[in-house]
C-alpha cells in the first residue's frame, strides 16, 4: 500500500515553500514511498519506555553574562543582500492593498 | 628526494622551524601540484594563490625572527566549501549560495589561521553536505584518485580528493552521518570526526545542528592529532561546545596498544559487508591482536535501525535550518517575484537541487502535524536506544573496530536510487547519533585498487585512545598505502 499520495508530496511542497512540476511530483511519490517504508521498521520496536534523546549533550541552561558585544556593522550585514536601500532588507509587497 | 607537496603537515612545520624549507617554497610545490593534478581530480572549488603565498611569507617571517609561527606553521590547508570565510566564497556547493561573501571567519578558520596554516583555498562538496559521493555539488564533479571513473565519497569528497592527490598538506570537512569518514576511507587517507561538541560550529553553514561536527582529513594520524590540537576547545559563539579541558592529542600515539580492549560488532559484520572490506579489516584487527590489544566481540543490537533514525533527524533539522535561505538576506533570489510568497518559493525551488529538496521535503513531512509523533519523536526514542547500546558496548571495550563503509569507491551514477545511497552510511551514522568520536585509517587496497578503511569509535571525549588504537595500527600495518595513480581503470 502506498503510504504518500501526489496530494500529500503537494501540501508538504507547500509548507517547504517548494514549486514542484508535475514529473518531480510523481518522481518525489516514488521516492518518498519507498524512503517513509523504510522508516517504518522503527515502528518494530517498543520505546513506550524510553525517554526521546533530545540533545547530543548533556548540557542545559548555557548561560553569558548579559554584556553588550560587537556585532556585525550594518554594510556587512547588508553586503549579501539581493536589495536594500544601505538601512533595511527590501522584499516585494507583503500585505495584498484592498481594491479601492 | 620527496617533493614538498608528499609530505605531512608536522613534517612540512618542523622543516620550516628548522629553516630547511620556506613555507613559501612550500606553498610553490602545493600550488605546482594543484596544477598538475587538479584537472584530473577536480576537487578544488577556489584556489587562494596570492593570498596563500602572503601568509607564507608572514610565517618566513616570523621564523626570520625567532618567533614561533605556530604548530601548523607553513602547512598548507584545503578547506571544504561549507566553512565560511571571509577570503572567496563559500557556497556550500548550492547555486543557493553562488557567490555568497561570509562576513566572518568560522572558529575553526580562526585557530587554524592563529596555528600558522595556510589556507589553499577550497574545496568540493555535495551540496549542503547532504550525500555519500559528492554528486550532488551544483559546482562539478570531483574525482577519486586512485580511480578516476569512481566517486570520492562524501560529502567531504573534495577534502579527501585534494588529501589523497597530495593537493594539500590536510584538509578540514564536516561530518554530520559520516562526511568525514567515508571518504577518507574510499580515497585512502585519515579522516576524525570530533565528539559533538569538541570543536566549534561557529561559521559550520547548518546541515543538522544536533549532528554537525567539523573534523580533519589527513595524511597520518599524528597530523590529525596536531590538527585536532588547533581546532577543538569551547568557543563563547557555540553553546553546544563544550566546557572541557583539550588534552594533546600527540600525547596518546604511544604506539602502544597492550590492555586495550576492542570491541567488534557483530552487527557491522554481516552480508552488508563486502567480502574485501570484511578481509582487510579482519586483518587490521589481527595487527591491533598482535600489538597486544585485548579483543572481544560486543552488540550493538540497533545498529540496523541506525539509518531510518538518521534519515528522520537530520532531514527534520535540515528541513530548519535551510528554511533561512529565503533570498532576503543572502544568497540567490528570483528577481521577478509579483509578492513575497511567490519570491521565496521561486528563489528555493530553483536554488536548492534535487537531493536538497527531497531532503526538505522529507524533514517537513516527518514534522508536519499528524506525523511528529509517528516519525520524529519515534526516531529520537530509537536514538536513545542506540546510544544505550554503545554505553553498555563501551562497559566491556575501550573502543569499537570495524569497517568505515561497506563498499570501497563505486562508479558515477552507481547509487542512483536515494535509499541505497543512504545505505553507504550504514556504519559511520551511529557515532553521530550517540554523540562519539571517530577516527577512519586506512587499512589497505582490494583487488581493484580502491583503498579500504578501518573504523575505530570511542567513548564520548576519548579521542586520545582512538587516535592511539589507529596509530599504533598504521606504525604496524605492515604495508605501503602507496600513492594514488590518478588514472582512470578504463586507460590503465
Amino acid at each position: 500500500m502506498s503510504k504518500i499520495t501526489l496530494q500529500d508530496v503537494e501540501y508538504v511542497a507547500g509548507l517547504a515553500q517548494l514549486e514542484l512540476d508535475q514529473a518531480a511530483k510523481e518522481r518525489l511519490v516514488h521516492e518518498m514511498d519507498e524512503i517513509l517504508a523504510y522508516m517504518d521498521k522503527l515502528n518494530a520496536l517498543d520505546t513506550s519506555w524510553v525517554e526521546p534523546m533530545m540533545h547530543a549533550l548533556d548540557l542545559t541552561n548555557v548561560f553569558r553574562g548579559d554584556e553588550v558585544g560587537d556585532s556585525l556593522p550594518r554594510e556587512a550585514a547588508l553586503a549579501n543582500a539581493p536589495l536594500h536601500d544601505g538601512e533595511y532588507f527590501l522584499v516585494p509587497k507583503i500585505l495584498e492593498t484592498e481594491e479601492p | 628526494m620527496t617533493p614538498w607537496y608528499q609530505k605531512t603537515a608536522w613534517e612540512t612545520r618542523r622543516a620550516v622551524v628548522a629553516g630547511d624549507i620556506t613555507a613559501a617554497a612550500v606553498v610553490e610545490s602545493y600550488l605546482g601540484r594543484i596544477r598538475e593534478a587538479d584537472g584530473k581530480v577536480d576537487a578544488y572549488t577556489q584556489v587562494w594563490q596570492d593570498s596563500a603565498l602572503a601568509q607564507a611569507a608572514e610565517v618566513d617571517a616570523a621564523v626570520q625572527r625567532g618567533d614561533d609561527p605556530g604548530p601548523l606553521a607553513g602547512a598548507p590547508v584545503s578547506l571544504k566549501e561549507v566553512l565560511c570565510t571571509q577570503q572567496g566564497h563559500t557556497t556550500c556547493g548550492s547555486r543557493i549560495l553562488n557567490g555568497f561573501r561570509s562576513p566572518y571567519d568560522a572558529t575553526a578558520v580562526q585557530r587554524l589561521a592563529n596555528a600558522g596554516a595556510i589556507f589553499l583555498g577550497k574545496v568540493n562538496m555535495d551540496e549542503f553536505a547532504m550525500g555519500s559521493s559528492t554528486e550532488n555539488s551544483s559546482i562539478k564533479r570531483t574525482r577519486n584518485p586512485w580511480n578516476l571513473d569512481c566517486v570520492p565519497g562524501g560529502s567531504s569528497g573534495g577534502s579527501a580528493a585534494s588529501v589523497a592527490a597530495d593537493e594539500c598538506a590536510f584538509s578540514i570537512g564536516s561530518d554530520t552521518g559520516g562526511s568525514i569518514r567515508q571518504p577518507a576511507a574510499l580515497c585512502g587517507c585519515v579522516g576524525v570526526k570530533p565528539t559533538y561538541g569538541r570543536v566549534s560550529r561557529y561559521g559550520l553553514v547548518a546541515f543538522a545542528s544536533s549532528l554537525d561536527q567539523i573534523g580533519p582529513l589527513t595524511k597520518d594520524v599524528r597530523d590529525a592529532a596536531v590538527v585536532l590540537n588547533a581546532l577543538c576547545g569551547q568557543d563563547p559563539h557555540d553553546a553546544t561546545s563544550a566546557p572541557l579541558p583539550v588534552p594533546d592529542f600527540t600525547k596518546a600515539l604511544t604506539g602502544d596498544v597492550r590492555g586495550l580492549r576492542l570491541g567488534l560488532p557483530r552487527e557491522f559484520f554481516t552480508e552488508d559487508l563486502g567480502p574485501e572490506m570484511r578481509q582487510r579489516v579482519e586483518l587490521a584487527v589481527d595487527v591491533l591482536r598482535a600489538q597486544g590489544a585485548e579483543v572481544v566481540e560486543v552488540s550493538l543490537p540497533h545498529t540496523g535501525y541506525g539509518v531510518a533514525v538518521y534519515y528522520i533527524i537530520a532531514t527534520a533539522e535540515a528541513s530548519a535550518n535551510l528554511a533561512r535561505f529565503d533570498g532576503v538576506r543572502y544568497g540567490y533570489r528570483y528577481k521577478d517575484a509579483r509578492n513575497i510568497r511567490e519570491m521565496y518559493v521561486r528563489t528555493k525551488s530553483e536554488g536548492f537541487g534535487q537531493e536538497v529538496q527531497r531532503r526538505i521535503l522529507l524533514g517537513t513531512y516527518v514534522l508536519s502535524s499528524g506525523y511528529y509523533d509517528a516519525y520524529y519523536l519515534k526516531a529520537q526514542k530509537v536514538r536513545a536506544l542506540i546510544k544505550r547500546d554503545f554505553d553498555q558496548a563501551f562497559e566491556h571495550c575501550d573502543a569499537i573496530v570495524g569497517p568505515t563503509s561497506p563498499t570501497p569507491a563505486f562508479a558515477f551514477g552507481a547509487k542512483s536510487d536515494p535509499l541505497e545511497m543512504y545505505l553507504s552510511d550504514i556504519y559511520t551514522i551511529s557515532a553521530n547519533l550517540a554523540a562519539l568520536p571517530g577516527v577512519s585509517v586506512p587499512c589497505g587496497v582490494t583487488e581493484a585498487g580502491l583503498p579500504a578503511g578501518l573504523q575505530i569509535l570511542g567513548r564520548p571525549f576519548e579521542e586520545e585512545t582512538v587516535l592511539r588504537i589507529a596509530h599504533c595500527y598504521e606504525q604496524h600495518r605492515g604495508f605501503d598505502m602507496g600513492k594514488p595513480a590518478l588514472k582512470s581503470h578504463a586507460r590503465q
